[in-house]
């Protein structure tokens, strides 16, 4: 296991391109603790505080459909993933206020709870871990098939309690049947209200990747420069050489677990403040342009919200929808009774 | 005649020439073993999985994602109940994820007692598998059905469980697979692992057709007008049994075979009721939240005032295992006298 202390150029176009996507996902995750405020939605669970990480992973996937593309499996706090690849915030938002026209479940999930088949995202469930033993499904498939894509999975730390995160170790890396694989643990040394160091007396999460024979890494998170060259780092070495890759990132957790907990903010450090720093530093933005960045997508989140309250909310009769494929009647759906 | 465990091997077999099979997998279902009941020997994509039921389920899920027909074995159902949540997930995918991905994969695994299987080869799955939405279930009675049941859930692009009844995987049929040679010596060795070394065996399958069992559609095995049962699995056999004794007596019953237990054939049971206008449903899992209470309480709905008797139902006891001691796993279980008296109790009460 190495401990990273990679602090690669990045081209100053990128970081540009990487911090105006921090600033949207935060944007659209502040503005929907504002909706469960506001009583616009019910509950919400994000990533402020996991965009160092997440947005050059995004940036980073080789997005498309089918097994010559990257598939993921995704938890809860993957917004940062998916905006980079493109998600928008209209969407997320939808998905908040469980319209209609939400286009990852139709009203029927959590926010931050995606399923994209034209970017091969599985669909996505509040059952930590469970993502971590369907993901070599799809690696399974991707080892039969060739090519350079690969799956990736990611969760967070109190998660890898479960057995599901020992099967994952164990069915991606059975000896010659190896998965092209990128394990990802975001350990923001929480789950829920219990610390993490109360619970686990592994040194790191990414040691247990070791008796598998797993190239593993832990760095930091918060830190952009550092998450992007460890990310590719990990993704060409899983693209070339076909065998899993364990990366743990230690990240911030910004507004608690969920708003369950009030979802208020905390003092631990800031990764997009960080950036900014950085920036400002190396003069790649000014304190105008990040000012303005934050107040586009401020004022682009709220045109959301306005766009989606004169959107439907589903009907009631839409529950027996798409309980089976290919029973466009509902027919199969009521055979039990309605 | 085929027996079961070669009839699921061939439709298997067809699967992966025909219909796409691209993984048949789960704890020692490939080479050497191919399945305890060698429903999965010679299998070109067969598998050896890990002892890990959640993995296995989870494999499943992701395969067909990625665009492959796996077929998935738990080796007994009595080690699926690790697995809920994950069959959860499974079979809310479609409906979770408003109709963007759908899965067309298959589960089997053994269920029910009958051979002396104890507390933990003994369990039923039926209550349990037919409460989690999204899926559809299944279960067959004879080699033929096996066959047909198991194309039909092939052909599908839903998760289909697949329900094996494990008394009978080793019982023949009176039809014969499609494909099937005459001697059945030819076919098992055609088709049947040798003892000893297995390493350069291949199978060499006889040609087989499609043939399918259209999912939702019952069987009514034996016609009459006195008593309707419904059943499914190695009851139906039993059912048959009571039913030819009660015959004797003059007492007349309509065997249905449900075959399905999910999406279920009530228009099946609806004919049939209504003409005999008595009914009992006959199953062998546990009696509290039974499956057929299910059956029993829309049938209670929908036709109560077509009835001339309460309808019952003859169910496992509700303890929590089946034991191994012979009397023991006979209390537990419905017998072929528990049938007899249910349905000549139901046919003969005043109306």
């Amino acid at each position: 296991m190495q401990k990273s202390t990679l602090r690669p150029r990045l081209e100053p176009a990128l970081q540009v391109r990487i911090h105006d996507l921090m600033v949207k996902t935060r944007c659209v995750e502040e503005r929907m603790i504002k909706m469960n405020r506001d009583g616009e939605g019910f509950f919400w669970i994000g990533a402020p505080g996991e965009e160092a990480f997440g947005v050059p992973l995004g940036l980073q996937v080789k997005k498309g459909q089918g097994p010559d593309f990257d598939y993921l499996h995704l938890h809860y706090r993957s917004s940062p993933i998916i905006m980079a690849m493109g998600g928008t915030m209209l969407d997320s938002l939808r998905q908040m206020g469980m319209r209609a026209t939400d286009r990852y479940s139709a009203g029927r999930n959590f926010t931050n709870h995606y399923a994209i088949p034209e970017w091969n995202v599985a669909p996505m469930a509040p059952t930590i871990e469970t993502q971590y033993l369907i993901a070599p499904g799809t690696g399974w498939v991707q080892r039969r098939h060739g090519g350079d894509g690969i799956t990736i999975v990611n969760g967070g730390d109190a998660g890898t309690a479960e057995g599901d995160f020992a099967s994952c170790l164990i069915w991606s890396t059975r000896p010659g049947k190896e998965l092209p694989m990128l394990i990802i643990v975001v350990n923001n040394k929480f789950g829920i209200s219990t610390s993490h160091a109360t619970q686990h007396g592994v040194r790191n999460i990414a040691d247990r990747g070791i008796p598998h024979g797993m190239q593993t890494k832990v760095i930091n998170g918060n830190d952009v420069f550092e998450s992007w060259a460890a990310i590719d780092e990990a993704m060409r070495y899983v693209r070339t050489e076909r065998r899993p890759y364990l990366l743990e990132a230690h990240v911030s957790r910004l507004n608690g677990h969920s708003s369950s907990s009030g979802a208020n903010r905390v003092d631990e450090i800031d990764c997009i403040l960080e950036f900014e720093k950085q920036l400002l530093a190396d003069k790649v933005r000014t304190d105008a342009e990040i000012k303005a960045t934050w107040e586009r997508w401020r004022d682009e989140a709220n045109a959301c919200v306005k766009q989606l309250r004169t959107e439907p909310f589903p009907e009631a009769s839409d529950i027996w929808k798409w309980t089976f494929h290919d029973d466009a009647d509902n027919t199969l759906a009521k055979a039990g009774g309605d | 005649m085929a027996n079961m465990a070669q009839a699921i091997r061939m439709a298997l077999a067809y699967g992966e020439k025909h219909l796409g099979v691209t993984d048949v997998f789960g704890e020692d279902v490939g080479p050497p073993l191919g399945g305890v009941f060698t429903a999965t020997q010679g299998l070109r994509t067969s598998w050896n999985s890990p002892l890990d039921e959640r993995g296995i389920i989870g494999m499943a899920y992701g395969i067909a994602v990625a665009g492959g027909k796996p077929v998935a074995e738990i080796q007994f159902c009595d080690y699926i109940f690790n697995t809920i949540d994950l069959l959860k997930l499974v079979g809310n995918a479609h409906w979770g994820s408003a109709g963007k991905f759908n899965l067309p994969l298959v589960v089997m695994t053994p269920v029910g007692a009958g051979i002396h299987g104890s507390i933990y080869h003994s369990h039923s799955f039926d209550s349990i598998m037919t409460h989690i939405p999204g899926w559809k279930v299944v279960m067959p009675c004879t080699p033929i059905d096996a066959y047909g049941l198991m194309i039909a859930a092939l052909k599908d692009t839903n998760p289909v469980m697949f329900m094996k009844p494990k008394a009978l995987l080793r019982t023949k049929g009176d039809e014969r697979i499609p494909g099937e040679p005459e001697d059945e010596k030819v076919l098992k060795d055609m088709i049947d692992a040798p003892l000893g070394d297995r390493t350069n065996w291949k199978p060499r399958w006889p040609e087989l057709t499609d043939y399918t069992v259209p999912i939702g559609k019952a069987k009514i095995v034996r016609e009459g007008t006195h008593v309707t049962c419904v059943t499914y699995g190695r009851h139906v056999h039993w059912a048959k049994a009571a039913a030819d004794t009660l015959a004797n007596e003059g007492i007349s019953v309509e065997l249905i075979d449900l075959r399905t237990l999910y999406p279920y054939d009530f228009d099946a049971i609806k004919t049939s009721v209504r003409k005999t206008r008595r009914v009992v449903f006959l199953n062998e899992d546990t009696a509290v939240t039974n499956f057929g209470e299910h059956l029993l309480r829309r049938t209670t709905e929908e036709l109560f005032y077509e009835l001339d008797a309460p309808p019952r139902l003859l169910s496992g006891k509700n303890v929590p295992g089946v034991g191994l001691a012979p009397v023991l796993e006979d209390a537990s279980v419905p017998q072929i006298a528990d049938i007899e008296k249910m349905l000549r109790e139901t046919a003969t009460v005043p109306a």
